[in-house]
């Protein structure tokens, strides 16, 4: 996607005085897929949330934003671990909720365009509640993908999911996702191994980013370069916790 | 089939018991009148009691719509401005502490011994169960949805209505059901308080005439016309709502 920046972040996360992270620098490549892999509880969740300006509960010191210097909100569109689906919309609805939201005029066509891309074309007007776990995280990278936001946050959506569903999303959201810029957070290094263009490794220390196989993304996940891209990762990961 | 068969069973032993009462307890008819004589009753007088419930029931369905509007309309006030919230709120509590039926006697005399002071009595009583319900389930939208639209550049207005209403609808749906219960009650007080007509009205009637197969008939048709309203309300809540 032409247009879509890089993001830069530094500063320090506090909340109510205790250290959350930092003082760190970060930079996300523009228009690339950048996974940031981490244990649980550094905060690479708060880190993500302060590109959406979602930072309300922490107290920043530092500057969050884009390379082009312009304002990140509205360029941004967020996909989180819980599909996030409103219960009361049938498939499509949910996938032209930003429209809804705005008030503006809901793009039907291209809706049910997008549902066939996540392969969903027959769901359209079924309930979140009649749909699987894949299907409906396909509903929520569909509502994603209708956003056409040049920066995707990516908060562990695949996590909930079993390892075969994980690793349909995984191909099909680099897939439908290239040429944006997105920062993926993780926990799970085999994931950062498939998907990660650029793979920076968070802990308590700070950020460091891991040199990536060449290979394109999505990897595949049999592949000997992906296993020992996943097992540097992973004996990084042991390393520093 | 079976739920029926149930209700059946228990409203048959509940007869037996009753008749069983009147019969071996030897109680005069003007004390506890026997089920058979208050059915026959209740044929007998079929088109008074008719005429009196047509009267309450449209007491009730007007205090029930406009107390649920009310509500409605409260809640929201108060979600979407916290200065409502922090002046109203105090004061909607406090109006609790007031018992409803204490002020039935000055509704009549304010509003009139005819429908209205009734349909006010239904609102009062059931204002807050509704406005509470909805309120409540209005503060619990999960947090991630509204962060969602957030993102998605939605305005404070437009995420109430699109995402905090539609998802504190099960809320006002319950608020509903104990509406549906409460009105008849607030309706059957005004009209104990001051009334020509009304179910209410005929009860005392009866009961002052030592009538009191009559009042029970009338009190049956009173529990029944709540429980047909509750179940109403309910299919209503289910249906658009599915909750």
């Amino acid at each position: 996607m032409s247009g879509a920046p890089a993001l830069r972040l530094t500063g320090r996360v506090t909340i109510g005085g205790t250290a959350i992270f930092g003082p760190l620098s970060l930079e996300v490549p523009a228009g690339r897929w950048t996974c940031l892999l981490g244990p649980s509880g550094v905060g690479k969740s708060t880190l993500l949330r302060l590109f959406a300006s979602l930072g309300d509960g922490v107290d920043f010191e530092g500057t969050v934003g884009a390379s082009d210097n312009m304002p990140l909100a509205g360029r941004v569109a967020l996909m989180a671990q819980s599909d996030l689906l409103m219960p009361w919309l049938d498939v499509t609805a949910n996938v032209t909720l930003g429209a809804r939201l705005r008030g503006t005029q809901q793009p039907r066509e291209r809706a049910l365009d997008i549902l066939a891309r996540v392969g969903l074309a027959d769901h359209g007007t079924k309930r979140p509640d009649a749909l699987s776990g894949g299907q409906r995280q396909r509903v929520a990278l569909a509502r994603t993908l209708m956003e056409d936001r040049p920066v995707i946050l990516l908060d562990e959506p695949f996590s909930a999911l079993d390892a075969q569903t994980r690793a349909r999303m995984q191909e099909l959201s680099a897939e439908l996702l290239a040429g944006r810029t997105v920062l993926h957070v993780t926990h799970d290094a085999a994931e950062a191994a498939r998907l990660g263009e650029t793979v920076l490794l968070m802990t308590r220390e700070g950020i460091t980013p891991v040199a990536s196989p060449p290979a394109r993304v999505p990897r595949p996940y049999d592949s000997v370069e992906t296993l020992a891209f996943q097992g540097r990762l992973l004996r990084q990961l042991m390393e520093t916790v | 089939m079976k739920k029926v068969l149930h209700f059946a069973s228990v409203a048959l032993l509940g007869l037996l018991a009753w008749q069983a009462v009147v019969t071996f307890g030897d109680l005069p008819r003007f004390i506890l009148p026997g089920p058979m004589l208050v059915f026959s009753t209740l044929w007998t007088s079929r088109m008074l009691i008719a005429e009196h419930a047509v009267v309450t029931i449209t007491e009730v369905l007007i205090g029930l719509g406009l107390g649920a509007t009310l509500g409605f309309a409260s809640a929201i006030l108060l979600v979407a401005s916290p200065l409502a919230r922090n002046l109203l709120r105090p004061m909607i509590v406090f109006s609790q502490a007031i018992p409803v039926f204490a002020l039935a006697p000055i509704l009549t005399l304010w509003l009139g011994y005819g429908l209205w002071s009734k349909v006010a009595m239904a609102l009062l009583i059931i204002y807050f169960p509704v406005t509470s319900a909805f309120f409540d389930a209005l503060m619990r939208t999960p947090v991630a949805w509204v962060e969602l639209a957030r993102v998605m550049n939605a305005t404070p207005a437009r995420i109430l209505w699109c995402i905090r209403v539609p998802a504190a609808m099960p809320g006002f749906s319950s608020g509903l059901r104990l509406a549906a219960v409460y009105a008849p009650i607030g309706a059957i007080i005004g009209e104990w308080v001051g009334a020509s007509r009304g179910l209410g009205y005929l009860m005392l009637l009866a009961n002052g005439r030592a009538k009191i197969d009559l009042m029970f008939a009338a009190l049956i048709v009173l529990a029944v016309l709540t429980l047909v309203l509750h179940a109403a309300v309910d299919a209503v809540c289910r249906r658009i709502w599915g909750g």
